[in-house]
């Protein structure tokens, strides 16, 4: 049951990304970039692991997409202009090339093992909490905080008309 | 070798006493020049010279005084108690060597310096600089004595080198004229050719016999296989290659160029240097090194044929000059053809004993011709003199003594020294030939010039003819000093002195009866077809000028010697240097490789510049490329 | 969970992911495309890590995919901060408009 999930939401994903990468209209690209991380979010589920779904859906798709909406909007962008030239396509050449070796060579690696999943797995939100607000990853925690405050600050600056 | 400690101090003393001569005036030269002190400071050279004659003296005297050993051979090898140059199985001290060839030749340059120290006095009291002329004088005579003194080869060329340098000092001594300066310059260079010759020499005859050291030398010589003629052995080559540089030191062809033009310098000069020492150290350095020429039959036969030929060019060029010291020049190249032409034929001590009868007469006849010129106020042109014996007495008589010394009459020195000569070269038919016909030259056109200068009527014109006065006292005394020398220098057994040096067996004297006579009729005959050319019969010459005229003409033009060179020089080396080496090397090559560089740094450049296209995107696939590479590389390797 | 078994299909499927946000970088000229592309493969990322996390039975994996979801929030900020300066100043969201390094 569990596998037929992931598939279906596996194939939404994929066709949803392509969507991403295809589309003239930037407004249609975000949508389908939402449903790809809405698809992924229900991959984590399947995979164990509800605070990351969770988080997933509500930073993410929510947060993040939004604010490349907002930003979408506020610019006014409708479609791309369209400039055929020789260089794209040879870039797009060049580029497959490359991301299918890429892709080989991760593939390869990646794949290779043949380990069966751990039978006892607990990724609750407590066992989540348990760890980032242990010694090993507190500190970093802290520090993303503080991340967060700067990238704001900067995004602030930035985005001004006049500082 | 003598052990005894005044001859291991006594030698330095000669040498330094000259030096310090030198050090004194070229330090103190602008407080003389102010307090008008120069001649305290011409009288101060000659007595560091004069002292060290004395001292010089005293160490023949000692060196004869004390018992040799069981060898007839007497030295002495003072040493500084340092190396001047010390590298594995090489070893260069500073170190003397004392024996009877070096006292001859101490003697003769400390002697005669002195008494031409003592003319200069004279000669040179009306000239703005006397006092760096001195100053170069005493620093030749060190340099000169370091040469006859030095114990090794290197120590001899220093000596050899600084010879060189003063001359060309001496020479354009009045450098702001054009002519003097250039003549000095080509004495210089002319010498340096020659002197390439020295140091390879020098180094074949290290790798010869693995010593530089002059006794070492003289010792091992004799163990050395004997070289045919033709055969290319190391003593061959080595003793060629030094020969090379005994014909630029001693004006032999084909390096005697420069000896004529050094003329231009003051007459005392010429005297000191081109006719009593300098000239001689090529001389020096063959007889020394004669028991290495010994071995090689190639390098004793080039020293006699290119002395002999000498001799006689030089001879022939003497009969066509104008000028009073360019006939005493050609005729001290072709004097010392004769010395190197004894040496040739392995009669080394004779050629030393021509070297030593040589400057005495050659010294006086240069400074008597100096004082000719003196008395005429400068006038140098034979062509503007004559009738002088009865206004200048002195200067005439002892200028006799010398041109009948060098002519050969006996019993005066260049009778014994000149008839040695001959004798050795018996055995050799065309060398001999050649030897008697220049002796009849040189008493032609030595008669020629006393003639031409001293008798007949004047012909300098009336103004000159009212200043001719004879020479001070100061130049005098010297003359006469030396046309006594010249007269009874002959007596000196002079060969026998210095044969154990030379490691010469005394081989009995095999006496020719008829030689001494047709030597000194061959001198006489000379004198007087010059007599009859240039006095009895005037009108002779113009008579027998035209047959003569293509001889002559070779003879005015010097054979071409200066035309060959000069054109060669302008066109070789000049122009080579400036169409090829220059401009396809220097500017094409050199430049080019380096401008190139610069050139291929920009063009390399502006092919990479393309890359940045300052697309973020292509950027990007950069990075990506880069990143499978990487992966690619963990990946496989 | 019981036994997953399609992790391995799970990093397939990360990996597929990425490689079509790598496409969509360098071929899209708009640049907020290009940015959505960038998270589309943070995306893949880590979805790889949690697959592996799943895998090994660690929670390292995750707490990695949550800080990678903070830091993608801070850069998409920043980076649509200065999307948003540029267009001001070029009036254009067109990537190769932007090539004052050229040369």
């Amino acid at each position: 049951m569990d596998a037929a999930l992931f598939y279906f939401f596996a194939a939404v994903a994929v066709v949803a990304a392509v969507v991403v990468v295809s589309q003239r209209n930037p407004i249609y690209s975000a949508f389908a970039l939402v449903v790809t991380l809405c698809s992924l979010a229900a991959i984590f589920g399947l995979l164990g692991s509800p605070f990351i779904a969770a988080v997933q859906v509500i930073v993410y798709a929510g947060a993040i997409m939004v604010l490349f909406l907002f930003v979408l909007m506020l610019l006014n962008v409708r479609r791309e202009v369209d400039r055929p030239g020789g260089r794209d396509r040879i870039l797009a050449g060049v580029g497959l090339a490359l991301v299918t070796l890429l892709v080989l060579q991760a593939g390869t690696v990646l794949l290779g093992s043949r380990r069966a999943p751990a039978a006892d797995f607990d990724a609750s939100t407590t066992e989540m909490a348990k760890i980032l607000f242990s010694p090993v990853f507190l500190y970093a925690f802290e520090a993303t905080a503080i991340l967060i405050l700067a990238a704001l600050v900067g995004a602030v600056v930035l985005a001004k008309k006049e500082l | 070798m003598i052990d005894d400690p005044l001859l291991k101090v006594l030698p330095f003393a000669v040498l330094l006493m000259p030096l310090a001569g030198f050090v004194v005036l070229a330090l103190f030269g602008d407080w003389i020049r102010r307090d008008k002190e120069e001649t305290g400071a011409g009288i101060l050279a000659c007595v560091t010279v004069l002292v060290s004659f004395g001292l010089a003296a005293w160490t023949t005297v000692r060196l004869y005084g004390l018992v040799a050993g069981p060898s007839r051979l007497r030295f002495s090898q003072p040493y500084l108690g340092f190396e001047w140059m010390e590298a594995g199985g090489f070893r260069v001290p500073f170190s003397l060597l004392v024996d009877p060839l070096s006292c001859v030749m101490m003697l003769v340059v400390t002697g005669v310096g002195a008494l031409i120290h003592v003319y200069s006095l004279g000669y040179m009291a009306h000239d703005e600089e006397r006092v760096p002329y001195f100053s170069y004088l005493n620093l030749f005579t060190f340099f000169m004595l370091l040469l006859v003194l030095g114990g090794n080869l290197p120590l001899m060329f220093v000596g050899w080198e600084g010879v060189g340098l003063c001359s060309y000092l001496l020479i354009g001594f009045w450098y702001r004229k054009q002519s003097a300066s250039a003549a000095g310059l080509k004495a210089f260079v002319v010498n340096r050719v020659g002197d390439v010759g020295l140091i390879l020499g020098m180094a074949f005859m290290f790798h010869a016999l693995g010593t530089l050291d002059l006794v070492d030398i003289a010792d091992n010589a004799g163990s050395l296989a004997p070289e045919a003629l033709g055969e290319l052995g190391p003593a061959t080559i080595a003793c060629l290659l030094l020969f090379l540089g005994a014909t630029g030191k001693s004006a032999q062809i084909p390096l005697h160029v420069w000896l004529p033009d050094a003329m231009e310098g003051p007459t005392p000069v010429s005297a000191l240097i081109h006719a009593a020492t300098m000239v001689t150290a090529g001389v020096y350095m063959v007889a020394r090194l004669g028991p290495l020429y010994h071995v090689s039959e190639t390098a004793m036969t080039t020293v006699a044929v290119v002395g002999a030929a000498t001799a006689l060019m030089a001879a022939t060029i003497a009969l066509v000059q104008t000028d009073i010291k360019r006939v005493l020049a050609y005729s001290t190249v072709s004097q010392l053809g004769y010395m190197f032409l004894a040496c040739g034929v392995g009669a080394f001590g004779v050629g030393i004993f021509h070297l030593y009868t040589h400057a005495f007469f050659k010294a006086l006849l240069f400074l008597g011709s100096g004082s000719v010129i003196h008395a005429l106020s400068g006038e140098q042109d034979l062509r503007r003199m004559g009738g002088l014996w009865r206004r200048i007495p002195w200067t005439f008589g002892t200028f006799v003594v010398g041109a009948l010394a060098i002519a050969g009459i006996p019993p005066l020195a260049g009778f014994f020294s000149k008839d040695e000569i001959l004798l050795a070269a018996i055995g050799r038919p065309v060398l001999f030939g050649l030897g008697l016909f220049t002796a009849l030259l040189t008493s032609f056109y030595m008669a020629r010039l006393v003639f031409l200068a001293f008798f007949g009527s004047f012909r300098g014109g009336r103004e000159a003819e009212h200043h001719v006065h004879e020479s001070p006292w100061v130049m005098l005394f010297p003359l006469v000093l030396l046309a006594i020398g010249s007269a009874v220098a002959g007596f000196v057994r002079i060969p026998r002195v210095v044969a154990p040096v030379l490691r010469l067996e005394e081989h009995g004297v095999h006496h020719v009866a008829w030689l001494p006579v047709v030597a000194t009729l061959t001198a006489v005959a000379g004198i007087l077809v010059a007599y009859y050319l240039y006095q009895a019969v005037p009108g002779l010459r113009a008579r027998l000028a035209p047959a003569l005229r293509p001889a002559l003409r070779l003879f005015e033009a010097k054979y071409h010697w200066d035309d060959v060179y000069d054109g060669f020089v302008r066109r070789v080396v000049v122009g080579g240097s400036e169409k090829v080496l220059w401009t396809r090397f220097d500017a094409g090559l050199i430049d080019g490789a380096v401008n190139g560089i610069g050139a291929l740094t920009a063009a390399l450049a502006r092919t990479l510049r393309p890359v940045q296209t300052g697309l973020v995107r292509h950027y990007a696939l950069l990075v990506l490329a880069g990143a499978v590479a990487l992966l690619g590389w963990v990946f496989w390797s | 969970m019981d036994h997953a078994s399609f992790v391995n299909h799970a990093v397939l499927l990360s990996l597929i992911l990425f490689s079509i946000g790598t496409l969509g970088v360098f071929l899209r000229r708009n640049a907020i495309t290009v940015l959505m592309c960038v998270e589309l493969m943070l995306n893949g990322v880590n979805l790889a890590f949690v697959a592996f996390s799943r895998q090994w039975g660690t929670l390292d994996g995750q707490v990695l995919v949550f800080f990678v979801m903070v830091v993608a929030a801070a850069e998409a900020s920043v980076g649509l901060a200065i999307i948003i300066a540029l267009h001001r100043h070029k009036d254009t969201l067109d990537l190769d408009a932007f090539d004052l390094m050229k040369g």
